[in-house]
C-alpha cells in the first residue's frame, strides 16, 4: 500500500459512543493542493486550532497535495496529532516523528522499589480512558499495546500511546506500557522509549532470552537518542512454560522490579477455567510468589475481571495478599481504591512496623549495630520492610506523620527495649 | 408587536433589550436591588351560580374544553411538566389549535422535553408564535438560529410564578394534566394509573388563569383526596384513555453515576461540605437529579449513618435515594418539588414526612420569604462558569440554547451554592473568562468543584478560613482555567449575530442576559 498514488487510508475511531477521540482520513494526491474539512463538535471552538494544527503535521511530513477529512468528536490535540500522524504513515513511508512536547510533569523517574498495589489498564486506543486516569490516584498506569487493542488497530495505537506518555498528565502514577508480546513487542519500543516511558510489561514472558532482548533494543534506543535514566521491567507469566521458568525469569536482568501473573492465558494454556476461589492457579501464583522472593523483587497478582462487584474484589485482594503478593492491577478505576485499603497493612502490622522502626532508630542513636526487640533480634530486610510499611500506612493516611513523637509518649519506655546483641 | 427593542446594558454590564414581545421590562439591577411595587395579579371573579350544581364539569373531549374556554389567536396557553418527557397533552393542544386555525398563541410551559420537538411544525406555521418557558434540545436549537417569530423568554421556576403572579404573563387557558381528578376539578398527582407525585408547577396557573381544564385518564367521585389543585379554581373537566407516560418521568439522570470521574467529583463535595462544618446534625440540603448530585446524596448519608445524625429536611427532585433516607430515619421531611422516579411518586403517596411543595412556597422571589434562602448547602449544575463565578445553564460553549433554568437561579440562595463540575468536557473547557449567557451572578456562587481542584469564591471568607490546612485540593479559580486550556486549548468564542432571539430572566423578573442568534458555520 505504501508509496502508492491515490490510496486513501484511515486512522481513529467515529460514531455517537465515541468521546474525545476522532477519526482521520486521508488520500494523497498528486495536485490540486491541501483539501481539509472538519466535521467537529467543538468546531466553533477549536475549528481553526484543529485545522492549523492538521496543516503543520501535513507539512512537517512534506505533504503538499492531499485531501483530508477529520471527523471529531472532541479529541484533545495530542490525539488528533496521534490520528493525522497514523494515516499519513499507513501512506508514506517516513522515518520522521512528529514528537508533541514532553511536558515537564512528565519528567519523573520512578524507584526500583516503590509500592505497586494497583496499575491501572487502559487500552491504546482508547483515549478517552486515559485522560483522567491519572486523578484517580492508581500506583501505575498501563498503557496497553498488546490484548487491548485489535489487531488491526495496533499500528495507530502505538501513536496514541506514544503521545499520550508525553502530553498527559498522570499525576505521579509509575508510567508503564505493555507492549506485545516478544518478537512484535520490540518494535513498539523504538516509539515509546524515548518519551519517558518508566516501566515495561512484557507479556506472555516464557524465559530469560525475552527479557534480554527486550533489554537490548531498550539500550540501543537510549544510546541512539542519548536517553538517561532508568526503564523498569515488569515480565507477565502466562503460561505453563513461564510459571517453570519463574525464576530464571525474575532473575533475568537487574531492571526487573516485579513478576506479574496474567491468568486468563494461563488458565487458557493448562486447559482449565478461571475460577472465583481460584484453585486451578494456586501452584502458578505460589510459585510467581516464590520466585520473586528468592530474587527479591515484587511479586503481582492478577487483575479481576468483574468491575460491578467490590466485595468479591475485596476478597479476592485479602487472598492475594495472605498468598504474598505485593500488588494486582485493576480494569477500573473504581477497584483502585478496594486494592490499595486491602493491600494496606493492617492494624496490627502497622503497630508491629512502628515498633520495629522506632527500636531502629533508637539502636542506631546509640550507635548500636545490631537491633532487637524484645528478646527477638531484628534483621536488617525487617528493618527494611517494616519502614516501608510505616511509609505506607502515613501516605495511605493510616499514620500520622509525627507517629515516633507520639508513641514515645504514649508506650511507656521498657516496653521498646533495645539491647545489642551478645 | 415589536419583537423586541431598546437594548441597553444591565447591571450585569450584558446587553438586554427593554421591550420584549411588545411588552416593556427592566434591565436586571443586581441581586434584591430591584423592588416590585403595585398590586398582585388576579383572575376575574367567577360565581358558582354559573357552573353546576351537581359539581359536574366534565366536558366530552378536550376540544371542547379549549373552544370552551374561548381559544382565540393571540392567547397564552400554559402546560406543566410534571410528566417530564411522558407529556401526551401539550403537543394535542397545539394539534387542536391548528385545526381550529388558530394563530400567533404564546405556549407557556413550566419546562419542556424532547417530546415536544414535534411542535416546530407550530412555531413554522405561526400557530405558535413563541415559547416563554425553558426551550430544551431541538426547540433550543431552533430558536437559536433565529427562527421562532416572537421573542423567547426564560424564567426559573420561582420566576415563572412570580411573572404569574405580578402579572407579568397574563394566562388564558390552563390546562393541566392530572393523574387523578374528580368532576369538579380536585385533582392530584399521587393516584391513578399515570401517577407522577405532585403538581406543584400548575399552583400559580390554577390560581390566576381566566380559565382552567383538568385533563386526567383517572376520574373518580367528588372529593379527590388528596385536592393538591383545588377545583374551585377550575372551569372544565375532561376525561381521556392516557393522560401522561409516567415511566417516563424517569429520566437517565435519576441513576447515581457510574462515571469513576464523576464519582470522584462527588467524594470531593462530600468531602468539602464536611470539612466546611456544613454536615452537621440537624442541617437541609438540596441535590438535584444529576448523577453527580445523587451520588453526592449517597456520601451525605453514609457521613449522617457513621454519626448517628439526621438531616432536617431536604429540599428535593426525588427519586429513590433521598426516599430510602426518609425511610431509614436519616432525615425528618422531603421537602419536593417535583418527582423524579416511582418511588418518590409512592413515598409521597404514603409518607407525611414526604411533602409536596410548589413554586410558590420554595422559591417565589416575591413572596414573604421563600425557604430557598434556608437551605444549608445546594448543588446545582452548569454549562460554564466564569472566572469571577457567573455562571450559564441555558446555553453551550458554541452559543447553542439547549437547556431551561429549572429551579436553578432561585437554589442559588442558599446558604452555601456548589457546583460540581468537570474541568472539561471532551474538549471543551467549563470555567471560561466570561460566560455565554449569564443565568446565575458570581456573589451568589461559593463553590465550584472539579475532578482537578476545588475553587472557593474569595467573597466567602468565612469558608476559605474553614478549609486552611486542608487536604483537599483548593486552588484559585483562575489556575482551573488555566489547568483546562493548558489541556484543551484556549477555545475561540462563538460567532453571533446582532440578533436578539430570547432573553433570560432574573428571579426578580428583571432581564439578566440576552441568547443571541448564533451565525452559521463559516467554514
Amino acid at each position: 500500500m505504501k508509496d502508492s498514488k491515490n490510496q486513501t487510508a484511515v486512522a481513529g475511531n467515529k460514531g455517537d459512543r465515541v468521546r474525545s477521540d476522532c477519526h482521520a482520513e486521508l488520500e494523497i494526491t498528486g495536485s490540486s493542493g491541501l483539501q481539509i474539512s472538519i466535521d467537529s463538535k467543538v468546531k466553533v471552538m477549536y475549528g481553526n486550532a484543529i485545522h492549523k494544527q492538521i496543516v503543520e503535521i501535513l507539512d512537517f511530513f512534506g505533504i503538499s497535495h492531499a485531501v483530508l477529512h477529520l471527523t471529531d468528536s472532541g479529541a484533545l490535540p495530542f490525539v488528533i496529532a496521534a490520528r493525522v500522524e497514523a494515516v499519513i504513515k499507513k501512506l508514506v513511508e517516513t522515518e520522521k516523528e512528529f514528537l508533541p512536547e514532553l511536558i515537564p510533569e512528565n519528567k519523573y523517574q520512578t524507584n526500583k522499589d516503590r509500592f505497586r498495589f494497583s496499575r491501572l489498564y487502559l487500552p491504546g486506543n482508547t483515549p478517552n480512558l486515559m485522560i483522567n486516569a491519572g486523578i484517580h490516584k492508581p500506583d501505575g498506569i498501563i498503557l496497553d499495546l498488546e490484548d487491548a487493542v485489535a489487531p488491526d488497530k495496533k499500528f495507530e495505537a502505538g501513536f496514541v500511546v506514544r503521545n499520550a506518555l508525553r502530553q498527559i498528565d498522570f499525576y505521579g502514577a509509575e508510567r508503564m506500557v505493555r507492549i506485545n508480546q516478544v518478537p512484535r513487542g520490540l518494535y513498539d519500543l523504538d516509539i515509546i522509549v524515548p518519551s519517558n516511558v518508566n516501566l515495561i510489561l512484557i507479556p506472555k514472558c516464557e524465559g530469560k532470552d525475552h527479557v534480554i532482548k527486550v533489554n537490548e533494543r531498550i539500550e540501543k534506543i537510549k544510546k541512539e537518542k542519548g536517553i538517561n535514566g532508568d526503564i523498569w521491567l515488569m515480565p507477565i507469566i502466562e503460561s505453563a512454560l513461564g510459571v517453570m521458568r519463574a525464576f530464571e525469569i525474575a532473575t533475568a536482568a537487574d531492571n526487573i522490579t516485579s513478576i506479574a501473573i496474567g491468568l486468563e492465558d494461563y488458565t487458557a494454556d493448562l486447559g482449565t477455567r478461571r475460577t472465583q476461589e481460584g484453585t486451578e492457579s494456586f501452584f502458578a501464583r505460589s510459585m510467581v510468589v516464590n520466585a520473586a522472593r528468592a530474587a527479591g523483587i515484587q511479586p503481582i497478582d492478577s487483575v479481576f475481571s468483574d468491575i460491578s462487584d467490590m466485595e468479591a474484589l475485596k476478597q479476592n485482594v485479602l487472598a492475594s495478599k495472605a498468598l504474598g503478593f505485593d500488588g494486582m492491577g485493576c480494569i477500573h478505576p473504581r477497584q483502585i481504591r478496594v486494592i490499595h485499603e486491602n493491600f494496606a497493612p493492617d492494624d496490627a502490622e502497622i503497630e508491629k512496623a512502628k515498633k520495629i522502626v522506632s527500636a531502629f532508630i533508637e539502636a542506631t542513636e546509640k550507635g548500636l549495630g545490631v537491633v532487637s526487640l524484645g528478646s527477638k533480634m531484628i534483621d536488617a530486610p525487617v528493618v527494611k520492610r517494616a519502614e516501608k510499611t510505616v511509609n505506607l500506612a502515613i501516605s495511605l493516611g493510616k499514620l500520622s506523620k509525627e507517629w515516633r513523637t507520639e508513641m514515645m509518649k504514649e508506650v511507656p519506655r521498657e516496653k521498646i527495649k533495645v539491647k545489642s546483641k551478645k | 408587536m415589536v419583537k423586541y427593542d431598546k437594548l441597553v446594558k444591565n447591571a450585569a454590564g450584558r446587553l438586554v433589550p427593554t421591550i420584549v414581545n411588545g411588552i416593556e421590562q427592566i434591565p436586571y439591577l443586581g441581586v434584591g436591588k430591584f423592588k416590585p411595587t403595585g398590586r398582585k395579579s388576579a383572575p376575574p371573579i367567577a360565581s358558582c351560580a354559573d357552573y353546576p350544581d351537581d359539581g359536574n364539569k366534565t366536558v366530552p373531549t378536550l376540544k371542547d374544553a379549549l373552544v370552551k374556554a374561548g381559544l382565540k389567536d393571540g392567547m397564552t396557553i400554559s402546560t406543566h411538566h410534571h410528566f417530564r418527557n411522558g407529556d401526551l397533552i401539550a403537543n394535542q393542544i397545539f394539534d387542536i389549535a391548528h385545526e381550529l386555525g388558530i394563530k400567533n398563541l404564546r405556549w407557556f410551559p413550566s419546562a419542556s422535553f424532547p417530546c415536544h420537538e414535534y411542535l416546530i411544525k407550530y412555531l413554522e406555521d405561526g400557530t405558535i408564535n413563541r415559547i416563554e418557558g425553558s426551550m430544551n434540545g431541538p426547540l433550543g436549537k431552533f430558536t437559536s438560529q433565529g427562527k421562532m417569530k416572537g421573542l423567547g423568554v426564560l424564567r426559573s421556576h420561582g420566576g415563572r410564578y412570580q411573572a404569574v403572579q405580578d402579572g407579568e404573563v397574563h394566562i388564558d387557558i390552563a390546562v393541566i394534566a392530572a393523574p387523578t381528578s374528580d368532576p369538579f376539578g380536585n385533582a392530584n398527582g399521587v393516584n391513578g394509573p399515570a401517577a407522577c407525585g405532585l403538581l406543584g408547577f400548575a399552583l400559580a396557573d390554577s390560581q390566576y388563569a381566566d380559565k382552567v381544564i383538568i385533563i386526567t385518564d383517572n376520574l373518580v367521585p367528588f372529593p379527590c383526596i388528596p385536592w393538591q389543585i383545588h377545583g374551585n379554581y377550575v372551569d372544565y373537566v375532561v376525561k381521556v384513555d392516557q393522560v401522561g407516560l409516567p415511566e417516563k418521568i424517569i429520566s437517565g439522570t435519576t441513576q447515581i453515576t457510574k462515571s469513576p470521574d464523576r464519582l470522584l467529583i462527588a467524594e470531593l463535595t462530600a468531602k468539602f461540605c464536611d470539612e466546611a462544618g456544613i454536615i452537621r446534625n440537624g442541617f437541609s440540603y438540596q441535590a438535584g437529579a444529576g448523577g453527580t448530585a445523587l451520588s453526592i446524596g449517597i456520601y451525605f448519608s453514609e457521613i449522617l449513618k457513621e454519626r448517628g445524625w439526621k438531616a432536617r429536611f431536604i429540599r428535593a427532585g426525588s427519586n429513590q435515594y433521598p426516599v430510602k433516607m426518609l425511610e431509614e430515619g436519616l432525615v425528618e421531611y422531603i421537602l419536593d418539588g417535583q418527582t423524579f422516579d416511582l418511588e418518590g411518586v409512592r413515598s409521597m403517596r404514603e409518607n407525611p414526612g414526604h411533602v409536596n411543595t410548589s413554586p410558590f412556597t420554595s422559591y417565589n422571589y416575591h413572596g414573604k420569604g421563600n425557604f430557598a434562602t434556608q437551605v444549608d448547602v445546594v448543588i446545582l449544575g452548569a454549562t460554564e462558569v466564569d472566572v469571577n463565578f457567573n455562571a450559564n445553564v441555558v446555553t453551550h460553549s458554541d452559543g447553542l440554547l439547549l437547556h431551561g433554568i429549572g429551579g436553578w437561579q432561585n437554589c442559588l440562595f442558599s446558604k452555601c451554592t456548589i457546583l460540581p463540575v468537570p474541568l472539561f468536557r471532551d474538549r471543551m473547557p467549563v470555567i471560561r473568562d466570561e460566560v455565554t449567557t449569564l443565568c446565575g451572578p458570581g456573589e451568589l456562587i461559593d463553590v465550584i468543584i472539579t475532578e482537578r481542584g476545588i475553587a472557593i469564591n474569595p467573597l466567602r471568607k468565612d469558608l476559605i478560613e474553614k478549609l486552611k490546612g486542608s487536604n483537599l485540593p483548593i486552588k484559585t479559580i483562575q489556575k482551573l482555567k488555566e489547568e483546562a486550556e493548558r489541556i484543551c486549548g484556549v477555545p475561540e468564542k462563538p460567532q453571533f449575530t446582532d440578533e436578539v432571539v430570547a432573553v433570560i430572566k432574573w428571579v426578580d423578573g428583571t432581564i439578566i442576559d440576552s441568547v443571541w442568534r448564533v451565525k452559521e458555520e463559516g467554514r
